[in-house]
């Protein structure tokens, strides 16, 4: 049997780790870690687990959506606005896809539907493989997805697309195929960023963790029980990883090249919590340095050469620069696809070159860069669990519904990460900030909650193992309510007022493709894409 | 009719057997104020939002207005249901130590056997009969035998704290009026329940066992340990809610199941359907009604008005779960719904401490019962209620039945 927890929902509460302990176990107060391929033996636990779960994020067997608490209107002819019949192609077959196809078969949508996948395996769950996985608490193969059994759909595993059409209407294969389609959507994802020297990346002991194989490949090289561990990159990932090496027992260095961990996503003043939380638990934390080399001896690495002139001796490292969209496939499609994501609207419909929204052509997941209401309409693209879930079915919604039916992709970002016992949840957008405050719980104890704030509004929220409250904060972002916080409330020990916040300058991904305007009436201006040498 | 009197019909026992359409007219108005200060609320959403709310006190001492007698202690002094973070985090955390995960986590399954024996000694006890009270010969006697197994109270003492037990859950409730004579009634009940649990404590501590008082009072981590009124305290609100609550989930149970004879058939061919049986109950017939003792610290605007702070709220747990914006087809019982989200525990930091004992419990009595009576039949339909509105289940429940089968090897 399959589980996945649907963890953007989950609040810590234990119940499955009550009900079925061998299967899920709480590491802290909320970190819950399972083994999503349990024994069939473990079935009556697991669904009586499933059944506990006060915010039902149990996931069992199928790839389950929870059903709207609201039935949805649907105005009109009574037709409700769906398209029926036609050939639906998702390119992209991991979660946003995965959970793409589900909806739109939910949604009545009869025609003809086609999966397109790069990886030849079934679509599995990437959580797991920097955490349980790499502790062998769960074999690598456990993290497969649960089956898309319920959604009739033709699979096309292990021939990625190359190539979009517009015009035609048609995605080309890398065996030459050509699928037509009448809509599409394009959930290609990210890959992990490589070493950017390709020979020091070829070193045997040099990894990446993105894909099962990753996971796979890194679990062995722990086991064999290396003198140290190499963490290259201190963002969330990273992070993980070197807990996930503590767990192990294992000397591990991490180096941050900015002012501590979780900087580019959390800000300064939490990314120095993290950081001390590291250090606790016996990581190395070298921050405000680089790796500028990786060395080798007969193939194998051996160390490392920092930008301080230090050197780091490591039989195993992992590189954690977080990932590069997969939009290689759509050069020349006239989408506005680049380092970026693909553009598209609220509605995920994408966008192209010019700017403008095309009817057909749909974008989800990792890959999408849409405009946030919320956030003053910046265009974002969020390489989070819940994004991926919530953006499909939106996506998947649209691409049947007429315009009159549509839905925005208005959920706020929400993201968790579980490291060194902790569970870090986040709700908005923390870069988005001048200012945070402690309002809940004490930093000293590593629970608590901290609040974003910026030009006198509430942007986000940080939960460290106070994940049950992260809803209220949620709702006080959507209400753009004033930061700082003047209400009385449970826990209150703040100890200090609103602090600069210590976000990194917001960074463009800019390099790589230059947007050029041409031509003068508006009839005849036009934007188009200049790509430089990757 | 206005909603304070809706309410007030609602305290009145006359509606113990069906309070749901009055829930339903209480929903009209989600929030309202009662004219003695008190705020109702009654749907779904609402009540989701203030159990995570943090402007949400469970501590009666932040009442802008006490009554007189008020000693904002709950349950035989102050543990985790009376008490805000970070007090109560601490002391449930330095409970569930002993109970649950992440330090426990095989407390509650290591208990199944025994339960699933007491439970079958209990129905063999049927046997011979063809009528029976299952209040008290099944419902409340395997509770407060877990309970105590868990607890570490030798069973001889139970009928001692029986008695001190009923007499604090029938005082609590909603309501200021008559609140500080409910109180006096409590406080002599909870004096002799604290001086009996004093006693066992120190035994424990002196003699320790594997049990949950034993590591209430031996335990000392980098939070420190509990202090023996803290002990007390928490050893008298688990004895007391762990007694109290499970009964009604039980009878309510087979109340509404022998109203549903089509399930009584199904439970016996799909074993599985228990497990998803006992959360529909949970949703359908909760075992408590009301959270009665929560307190606003800020004003709270909240579905078009304005809960002012310092002022008592009442969250109706049970209205919440039959709110039609919530779930569709409310007044059916449906064990086939599927994420199905309900407020039979309630939710955010109070959650029930003991919801998987209680489900466990649950879902291994209704199952044998279903199993082992021959025909089972209700004698009265409704049946006698017990007074309180908050703790709600039936004083007795008659049933008949032909035989009783063997237990399953």
């Amino acid at each position: 049997m399959r589980v996945v927890i649907d963890l953007t929902r989950c609040q810590g509460y234990g119940q499955c780790a009550y009900l079925a302990p061998e299967v899920f176990t709480m590491h802290g107060d909320e970190a819950v870690a399972y083994d999503p391929e349990p024994d069939d033996a473990q079935r009556e636990h697991v669904l009586r687990a499933a059944a506990a779960c006060p915010v039902q994020a149990l996931h069992v067997d199928r790839n389950t959506m929870r059903h709207w608490t609201a039935p949805v209107r649907r105005l009109g002819d009574g037709s409700g606005g769906i398209v029926r019949d036609g050939h639906i192609v998702i390119v992209g077959g991991s979660l946003a896809g995965g959970r793409a196809a589900g909806v739109l078969r939910r949604e009545g949508f009869t025609g003809r539907l086609t999966v397109i996948g790069e990886e030849t395996h079934e679509p599995y769950d990437r959580p797991p493989l920097s955490k349980q996985i790499l502790t062998r608490r769960v074999p690598a193969e456990h993290a497969r997805l649960p089956r898309l059994r319920e959604v009739e759909a033709e699979w096309v595993p292990g021939n990625p697309a190359t190539g979009l059409d517009l015009a035609a209407k048609s995605v080309r294969l890398a065996d030459g195929r050509e699928v037509t389609f009448d809509r599409v959507l394009i959930a290609t994802g990210t890959r992990a960023r490589p070493w950017p020297h390709e020979a020091e990346a070829a070193l045997e002991g040099v990894h990446v963790l993105r894909t099962l194989e990753d996971a796979t490949g890194l679990r062995e090289a722990l086991a064999a029980g290396p003198d140290r561990v190499l963490v290259i990159g201190g963002g969330f990932t990273g992070s993980e990883v070197a807990s996930a090496c503590r767990e192990l027992g294992l000397p591990v260095t991490l180096v941050e090249r900015g002012p501590a961990p979780l900087v580019g996503a959390l800000g300064g003043v939490i990314g120095r919590i993290a950081g001390d939380i590291q250090r606790e638990h016996g990581v190395d934390l070298r921050c405000g340095v680089t790796v500028t080399s990786l060395e080798g001896d007969a193939g194998r690495l051996r160390r490392a050469r920092l930008s301080d002139g230090s050197t780091v001796e490591a039989q195993v490292a992992v590189v954690a620069l977080g990932a590069v969209r997969n939009v290689e496939w759509l050069r020349g499609s006239g989408l506005a696809a680049g380092p970026w994501g693909v553009a598209c609207d609220a509605g995920c419909r994408a966008v192209d070159v010019n700017g403008l929204v095309t009817d057909d052509v749909f974008v989800a997941g990792d890959i999408a860069r849409f405009p946030h209401p919320v956030f003053h309409y910046q265009f974002m693209a969020l390489e989070h669990w819940g994004n991926a879930v919530a953006q499909a079915e939106v996506a998947a919604h649209n691409m049947v519904s007429d315009q009159a039916h549509r839905w925005p992709h208005l959920s706020l970002p929400v993201f968790w990460s579980s490291q060194f016992g902790v569970n870090i949840k986040s709700v908005g957008v923390p870069t988005l900030a001048d200012q945070l405050v402690v309002t809940q719980g004490s930093v000293a104890e590593r629970r608590f909650v901290a609040v974003y704030g910026y030009k006198g509004r509430i942007t986000a929220a940080v939960t460290f193992d106070q994940a049950i409250w992260l809803e209220f904060y949620q709702r006080l972002i959507e209400r753009a309510a004033p930061f700082p916080p003047d209400f009385r409330h449970v826990d209150m020990r703040r100890d200090s007022g609103p602090v600069p916040a210590e976000v990194p300058e917001r960074a463009l991904a800019g390099e790589g493709a230059t947007v050029v305007v041409t031509g003068h009436d508006p009839a005849e201006r036009s934007a188009s894409l200049l790509y430089g040498e990757p | 009719m206005a909603p304070d009197d809706v309410f007030r019909q609602i305290l009145d026992p006359a509606a113990r057997a069906d309070p749901y359409p009055l829930y339903a007219e209480l929903r009209e108005t989600p929030v309202f104020r009662r004219e003695d200060g008190t705020w109702v609320v009654s749907t779904y959403r609402e009540i989701v939002e203030l159990l995570h709310d943090p402007r949400i006190s469970s501590d009666r001492r932040n009442l802008a207005h006490r009554p007189e007698g008020d000693m904002g202690e709950g349950m035989g002094g102050v543990s985790f249901i009376t008490t805000d973070p970070p007090e109560h985090d601490r002391l449930r955390r330095l409970t569930v130590r002993h109970f649950g995960p992440p330090h426990s986590p095989g407390v509650v399954e290591a208990l199944r056997p025994e339960m699933l024996a007491i439970t079958t000694e209990l129905v063999d006890g049927l046997a011979g009969k063809t009528r029976a009270d299952l209040v008290d010969e099944v419902a409340y006697p395997l509770p407060v035998t877990v309970i105590c197994r868990l607890l570490g109270v030798p069973r001889e003492d139970e009928p001692r704290f029986h008695a001190w037990a009923d007499a604090v859950v029938e005082s609590l409730g909603p309501g200021e009026e008559d609140r500080a004579e409910r109180e006096q009634a409590r406080a002599e009940a909870v004096s002799k329940l604290q001086t009996y649990l004093a006693d066992l404590a120190v035994a424990r501590r002196d003699a320790p066992g594997d049990d949950l008082l034993s590591g209430l009072v031996t335990y000392e981590g980098p939070e420190g340990r509990m202090s023996p009124v803290e002990v007390i305290a928490t050893s008298a609100l688990l004895l007391i809610a762990g007694h109290e609550t499970t009964v009604n989930l039980i009878t309510n149970g087979m109340l509404t199941l022998l109203r549903h004879p089509e399930l009584l058939k199904r439970l016996r061919a799909e074993p599985d359907l228990i497990v998803t049986t006992v959360e529909e109950l949970l949703r359908y017939e909760p075992p408590v009604h009301f959270l009665s003792s929560r307190v606003a610290l800020a004003d709270i605007p909240i579905a078009g008005t304005t809960i002012p702070a310092g002022a008592p709220v009442v969250l109706v747990l049970a209205s919440g779960s039959r709110d039609p914006a919530h779930v569709s087809h409310p007044d059916t019982f449906d064990p086939d719904r599927r994420y199905s989200e309900h407020l039979g525990f309630g939710g955010g930091i109070h959650y029930c401490f003991g919801a998987a004992l209680a489900r466990l419990e649950g879902q291994i009595v209704l199952q044998q019962l279903v199993n082992r009576l021959v025909n089972p039949r209700l004698v009265e339909d409704p049946p006698p209620y017990r007074p309180s509105a908050t703790l709600r289940g039936p004083r007795h429940l008659l049933v008949d039945f032909d035989a009783v089968n063997p237990a399953a090897p």
